[in-house]
């Protein structure tokens, strides 16, 4: 059936999606928004491995594998990330990018 | 005989535990641990005398024990062991004996100080370091030990660490030692790069092939060897206090007294000694321009303290100075001496080294004893105590008998075989060891009288006999300084380890006893009562006095050479080159780093998007760039 998609359909698709993930990661102020963004950005990654395998090399299954560690660690990441938001909005009261400058020096 | 390691191991075993708890242990406890441990060691080093002296025919050097410390190539390497020959076993009875006498002694003398446990663990670790240094297998070992009677002096003169003089003492005990051990370890090194051992049993053996290169080999017109061996004795003379390495000796006597009586009598003082012993036949065959370097040296400083010692008024420091003088008997013996058949001065040497550890332990107690007493140093301030302290004075009298070279004390017996060998080498040197036997029969009995005899002083408190525990050890020392000449000690040790049949010389004896007597007798006339003799004779010497009793001006000059020409001349130009130049850079470099960082540390917003906005238009930048490369 995949056969039937030209590559650069698939690639449009995921170049459109890492883009507004890194707009929405430089954009959003909100962080669970801006993880949103990193999200995007590595799911659309995540595809590109997916079908870079199926085309260049149809009878390897690394790609697959690579995109199903990647889907592993970036829950990992995730719930870091999630904790880390709940400590700073513990302490400061807020989730908003701009006023987490703490650590700047 | 592989118990003699416990000789060395238990002061050792005394030391860590003492030392590690040291504030859990109750003080009565650690002092009897450590003055057990010692005893035990005592009865294991005399039953070791015994065996080896009387069990066995020849006096071969036996092993027991050896472990290999250090390996570096095939043929070098570092060994631990116990080597016993005639004088390390003679050197293990008498450091343990008198260490036995100052533990014991000093649980008395020492009760209730503060830092009573340290004491013992100091004062163990000192004994300790001792034993290990005159059984060791080879120079190294030897060495190690060396430091560590050096570290332990230093830790115990400095006992009282809240006092400024003595912990200035401690000091300067160190680093005028640590400095002639400079040398002695350029010696050390020398010799063994020509010898390729460290070994004992090679280096004393006369036919060692490795000696004829070496003194082949010839640096500013002297053998290389004999520079070898003149910086081995240099530390010798740096821990036996030998002119002019000596200033460090009476300064020590802030230390508490029955260390003294440990440094003086039986550890540190006559490692000097007991290194030249030990080298004996390297000098004896080799360098003998080094031995008479020893001999000459030795001379000087037993007239050179003899003549100090009569004018000094700390009753510590009398005894130091005659322990200078003492050690410088010793010294012109082993210089003057020579191998196997002429080797009576060895013999005189250790003979000296042996009776004199009894007499001079028991006048430092005996010293210990009064100081306990009257709560002073100074002689001046004493006067009649023999009313007070009948115990103290008979003992401290035999002990002066005994230095004075009066028969039948011990130390008539081995000044005598000294004056015999000098008499042998030269006249110079014989007159000079004659006239200081006269000179020590002054000054020992100037500071009895005064201290014994003479006024009666009023004291603040009035003087008591000291404690049981006290005396007990100074009527021992007493037995042995008035018994131990009686030991026919040529049988036992010397150069060659062969006995060697000793006669006494009639005319030298004689002439010792009728300059001993003499010396006595004036200060009998001087100082038994109070008269204004001394005050006359010190004012009609009247420069001559003052530069005698300011110890001839040899800390001064010591202090003009250090901190007039090495400070200003030289220390202080580099000083200054290390801060304006050196330092300077190096601030600089420091400073400008803190000021660009200042300047550009504002480029860090801490705003997380203002990093990614950068980042990612590094990342558009590199692929624009890579496009382009390969387009």
């Amino acid at each position: 059936m995949m056969e039937h998609v030209p590559i650069s359909h698939v690639l449009i698709v995921t170049s459109a999606m890492f883009f507004i993930g890194a707009y929405g990661f430089l954009t959003r102020r909100n962080l669970v928004t801006m993880l949103i963004g990193v999200e995007l950005m590595l799911n659309a990654v995540n595809i590109n491995f997916v079908i870079f395998d199926r085309y260049l090399f149809p009878n390897q299954i690394e790609g697959h594998f690579f995109a199903l560690f990647i889907i592993a660690i970036a829950a990992a990441e995730a719930a870091v990330a999630i904790a880390i938001f709940i400590n700073l909005y513990r302490n400061i009261r807020s989730i908003n990018v701009e006023e987490v400058d703490k650590m700047k020096y | 005989m592989s118990y003699v390691v416990l000789i060395i191991a238990l002061p050792f075993a005394a030391f860590l535990i003492n030392g590690l708890l040291n504030r859990k242990l109750p003080h009565r406890l650690a002092g009897w641990l450590a003055t057990g441990a010692i005893g035990v060691a005592t009865a294991l080093a005399w039953f070791t005398a015994f065996t080896y002296f009387f069990q066995s025919t020849s006096f071969e050097k036996i092993i027991p024990f050896q472990v290999t410390w250090l390996r570096f190539t095939e043929t070098l390497q570092i060994d631990m062991g116990i080597l016993l020959d005639p004088i390390s076993v003679m050197m293990l009875v008498v450091i343990t004996t008198v260490s036995f006498m100052v533990f014991l002694y000093s649980l008395g003398y020492m009760h209730g100080e503060k830092g009573f446990v340290r004491y013992y663990a100091f004062l163990s670790l000192f004994s300790f370091s001792m034993l290990g240094l005159v059984v060791a297998t080879n120079l190294f070992q030897l060495y190690m030990f060396w430091e560590l009677v050096g570290v332990s002096s230093y830790l115990l003169i400095g006992y009282y660490y809240d006092k400024p003089e003595a912990v200035a003492a401690a000091k300067k005990a160190f680093i005028i030692t640590r400095f002639a051990d400079f040398g002695f370890l350029v010696g050390i090194l020398l010799l063994s790069y020509y010898t390729d051992t460290f070994d004992f049993a090679a280096i004393t053996n006369p036919n060692h092939s490795a000696f004829t290169t070496m003194t082949g080999s010839s640096f500013l017109g002297i053998s290389v060897l004999t520079w070898a061996l003149m910086l081995i004795f240099m530390g010798g003379a740096g821990k036996s206090a030998m002119f002019p390495l000596h200033i460090w000796l009476p300064d020590a006597m802030e230390g508490p007294t029955p260390v003294s009586a440990l440094i003086h009598a039986a550890t540190m003082v006559v490692a000097g000694v007991f290194l030249v012993a030990r080298m004996f036949p390297v000098f004896s065959f080799h360098a003998p321009e080094a031995l008479d370097a020893v001999a000459f040296i030795g001379a000087f400083t037993l007239l050179f303290a003899a003549i100090i010692a009569c004018t000094q008024t700390d009753i510590k420091r009398i005894l130091a100075f005659s322990t200078m003088s003492q050690i410088g008997y010793m010294m012109l013996a082993l210089g003057v001496s020579g191998y196997g058949e002429h080797g009576l001065g060895f013999t005189a040497s250790m003979f000296h080294l042996f009776t004199h550890a009894f007499f001079k332990a028991l006048l430092f107690l005996g010293a210990g004893s009064i100081i306990h007493a009257i709560h002073s140093n100074d002689i001046r301030e004493m006067g009649n105590l023999r009313r007070h302290q009948p115990v103290t004075h008979i003992v401290f009298l035999i002990a002066c008998l005994a230095i004075a070279g009066i028969p039948p004390f011990a130390g008539f017996f081995s000044k005598d075989e000294i004056l015999a060998a000098t008499l042998n080498s030269s006249l110079v040197y014989f007159a000079i060891a004659a006239f200081t036997a006269g000179l020590t029969a002054f000054y020992m009995f100037r500071l009895y009288f005064l201290v014994f005899w003479n006024r009666e002083t009023v004291y603040e408190h009035k003087p008591h006999e000291s404690s049981f525990i006290m005396l007990v050890p100074m009527i021992v020392s007493a037995v042995g300084s008035a018994v131990a000449g009686f030991i026919p000690f040529g049988k036992f040790v010397s150069s060659d380890s062969q006995p060697l049949h000793i006669e006494m010389n009639q005319t030298v004896a004689n002439l010792s006893i009728v300059v001993a007597a003499t010396g006595i007798l004036i200060a009998w006339a001087f100082y038994k009562n109070e008269s204004p003799l001394p005050e006359k004779i010190a004012s009609t010497l009247k420069g001559l006095y003052r530069i005698a009793q300011k110890k001839f001006y040899i800390d001064e000059l010591y202090l003009f050479i250090t901190k007039k020409i090495i400070f200003n001349l030289i220390s202080k130009p580099i000083a200054w080159f290390d801060r304006q130049v050196i330092d300077a850079f190096m601030d600089f470099t420091a400073t400008a780093t803190n000021k660009v960082s200042a300047e550009i540390k504002g480029l860090q917003s801490g705003q997380l998007q203002h990093y990614a906005y950068i980042f990612l238009s590094g990342v558009v930048l590199i692929v624009l760039i890579m496009i382009f490369n390969y387009a």
